[in-house]
């Protein structure tokens, strides 16, 4: 730190923002899986943070109450939480998936939004505990030149999480066919493509992904409760409004950007001193009144 | 994404189910005066406690009545309401504790600034539809509290304002005890404000609301202010949410945001009376809230069952029962109805072979066809 002492400003400045790439990737996290599912079934999902807890809660009963070491806890958690999106969009989503009315979209996923909240608090939390301890993934401390490890552990992840993502997308026949189903479901269908099943998939992807997101933001909490995901749910639409409802790669820069935004707001804005919450409020308003279909999303066009 | 909405597809409110035309509608009268009979007498039976749950029911049945003007009637989804209801508890609760004021003269103000707000939240709603409309205002109701919590002070940070016993106290304490002033008080208010409703439904300017929520072009082309109404009903509804706000200070004598999701969680509770009642109906809200504080009192020591319950029946309730408790009930009703109506002499039977007693009813009803193209 001391030859830095000269150029503490500048030094700051870059804490700030490595910090902010630290909450980004969580926020980018949720973003993708936010993206995963508008993009396969058109919905926005309200009930995502809530489902990435419940993960989170998984992770945390595994690594804990089943003592696995808190990697291979998480990749349980992944692989129940792959099974449990497929199931709750199979069970819950697919009534109202087509449906004419967002009334019933947001019922339904703010339904599920309190239960599955209500239910993580049942199931995980004994009475009388306050707050839960996630063990950390990655080792406390600084990496070099003041960045912390777990930043560059989280980015990694992210980074991975990608990759996977892109790998299945773009270089799979599963891949192929979620794709058709994201950009015509009925043309997908007539060329024999299973849409129901794409839909599931699409479900069965985001949960994971939200999984690792909720997991991650825990252990940079010293302890979490039901409310870890309830503001990462803002700023993780804020940032797939930011980089377009469609666009993976727009959910990944855009939950970056609103995570730095966040962290240098926190330091340098004073005016928004403990209503941080603004920055990422005002960016979906804005996003949606002036670039509806954000900055990597497609156009779309209505047919009347 | 003009699309109509599949909850309260009816298109006109208030359809007299059981009733035909011409004919005094006898059982409506009955049922009526009879509610009003027991609203009137509880009060005097039940102890304070319960007195004051029953106030609770009047004020959530208020703001959910003013999120059906919006969302039932109007098509437009907010899930932030909770902020226009904080806008009213704030003002009232900052009105009487900082300067005095009457509680009850705080409520015009109230809604006033509520509505002030949903004129401010209507204008960007009129380029942002549906789902992302949703949005927005779910950022709205989880931004409140931290707003607040700048302006208002209290312990630990968190805002809360607490008038004075004597500040929310009975006018006529010879008359009416505490609770029982503020359990007609809010009853006169629910009463007053949902019969307005129900009359502004039936008026042309609520015939517009409809007509934009079901085919926003065809409204403009026949001479609708899409622009004015969709603004209106959000100033109007929020001013519905203000005021119950302002109902909750008396009733609760507190004014607070205890945590950051707390009105986003009321937004939600909303959100349950209307869809739970039957959206798009005037007695809905009111059989909503009533369902709602039954099932978090039902189950106050466990802090995390009411809201399972809660999630769980909104989300049941699109399933079976699209058009909630009321919409069942027409539904019922009509089938009763059809059933008996063979053997009913005042009545022709509506085509030349009337159909057997068990004939499925389909009489070409918009409520049991929920499927408008």
């Amino acid at each position: 730190m001391m030859i830095f002492a000269a150029t503490s400003g500048a030094q700051l400045f870059f804490d700030q923002v490595m910090n902010g790439v630290g909450t980004g990737v969580i926020y980018a996290s949720v973003a993708l899986s936010l993206v995963l599912i508008y993009r396969t079934t058109g919905l926005l999902n309200f009930a995502q943070g809530e489902l990435a807890l419940f993960s989170t809660f998984i992770t945390y009963w595994f690594a804990h109450e089943q003592g696995l070491p808190i990697v291979a806890a998480l990749l349980a958690s992944v692989a129940v939480s792959f099974v449990g999106g497929a199931l709750i969009e199979r069970v819950l989503i697919r009534p109202v998936e087509g449906a004419s009315s967002p009334l019933n979209v947001v019922i339904v996923t703010l339904g599920l939004f309190l239960a599955v909240n209500a239910l993580a608090s049942l199931i995980f939390i004994k009475p009388g505990q306050e707050a839960l301890q996630m063990p950390r993934i990655f080792p406390t401390g600084d990496l070099a030149l003041g960045i912390r490890t777990s930043t560059v552990g989280f980015a990694a992840v992210l980074v991975i999480e990608c990759l996977l993502l892109y790998l299945l997308l773009q270089k799979t026949k599963l891949g192929l066919a979620l794709r058709a189903v994201a950009s015509n479901p009925e043309s997908a269908k007539l060329v024999g493509i299973n849409t129901g099943t794409m839909l599931m998939v699409g479900w069965a992807l985001a949960a994971p992904i939200g999984a690792v997101a909720g997991s991650l933001a825990a252990t940079r909490q010293s302890g979490f409760d039901a409310s870890l995901m309830q503001q990462v749910l803002v700023y993780a639409f804020a940032a797939a409004a930011l980089g377009g409802f469609d666009s993976p790669l727009g959910a990944v820069v855009g939950g970056l950007i609103v995570g730095i935004a966040d962290s240098l707001t926190i330091q340098y804005v004073d005016a928004l001193d403990g209503i941080e919450l603004v920055v990422p409020f005002v960016l979906i308003l804005v996003v949606l009144l002036v670039r509806p279909n954000g900055l990597f999303g497609r156009t779309i066009v209505e047919r009347v | 994404m003009a699309q109509p909405t599949a909850i309260g597809a009816e298109t006109a409110i208030g359809t007299p189910a059981p009733g035909r035309a011409g004919t005094v509608p006898w059982l409506r009268i009955v049922v009526g005066v009879v509610a009003a009979g027991i609203a009137l007498w509880l009060p005097t039976y039940y102890p304070e406690d319960t007195t004051t749950v029953f106030a609770q029911v009047f004020y959530l049945a208020i703001a959910a009545m003013g999120l059906n003007l919006l969302t039932g009637f109007n098509g437009q989804v907010s899930i932030g309401h909770g902020a226009f209801f904080g806008v009213g508890a704030f003002t009232s609760a900052i009105l009487v504790v900082d300067h005095g004021w009457a509680i009850e003269a705080t409520i015009p103000v109230a809604a006033v600034l509520a509505a002030a707000l949903g004129v401010v939240i209507g204008f960007p709603a009129l380029r942002v539809k549906g789902l992302y409309l949703a949005l927005i205002t779910l950022g709205l109701a989880v931004l409140f509290p931290r707003v607040t919590a700048k302006f208002v002070e209290g312990p630990g940070g968190v805002p809360l304002l607490q008038p004075k016993r004597g500040q929310v106290a009975s006018y006529y304490p010879d008359l009416l005890a505490d609770d029982q002033y503020r359990y007609y008080l809010c009853l006169a208010i629910m009463v007053v404000l949902f019969v307005l409703a129900s009359n502004l439904m039936r008026s042309r300017a609520g015939r517009a609301m409809i007509a934009v929520r079901d085919q926003e072009v065809a409204a403009s082309t026949v001479g609708v202010n899409v622009a004015g109404v969709k603004v209106a009903s959000f100033a109007l509804s929020a001013a519905y949410a203000g005021v119950a706000g302002s109902l909750s200070v008396l009733v609760d004598r507190v004014a607070d945001a205890p945590n950051p999701l707390t009105y986003f969680q009321r937004s939600i509770e909303f959100l349950i009376a209307v869809v739970i009642g039957g959206a798009a109906t005037i007695t809905g809200p009111l059989l909503g809230a009533a369902f709602l504080v039954f099932i978090r009192k039902r189950f106050e020591g466990t802090e995390a069952m009411a809201p399972a319950l809660l999630g769980g029946s909104l989300m049941l309730v699109v399933y079976v029962l699209p058009d909630g408790i009321v919409g069942g009930y027409r539904r019922l009703a009509r089938r009763v109805l059809a059933s008996r109506r063979p053997s009913d002499p005042a009545t022709p039977p509506p085509s030349s072979g009337s159909p057997p007693p068990d004939h499925p009813p389909t009489p070409p009803d918009p409520v049991a066809d929920p499927s408008p193209s």
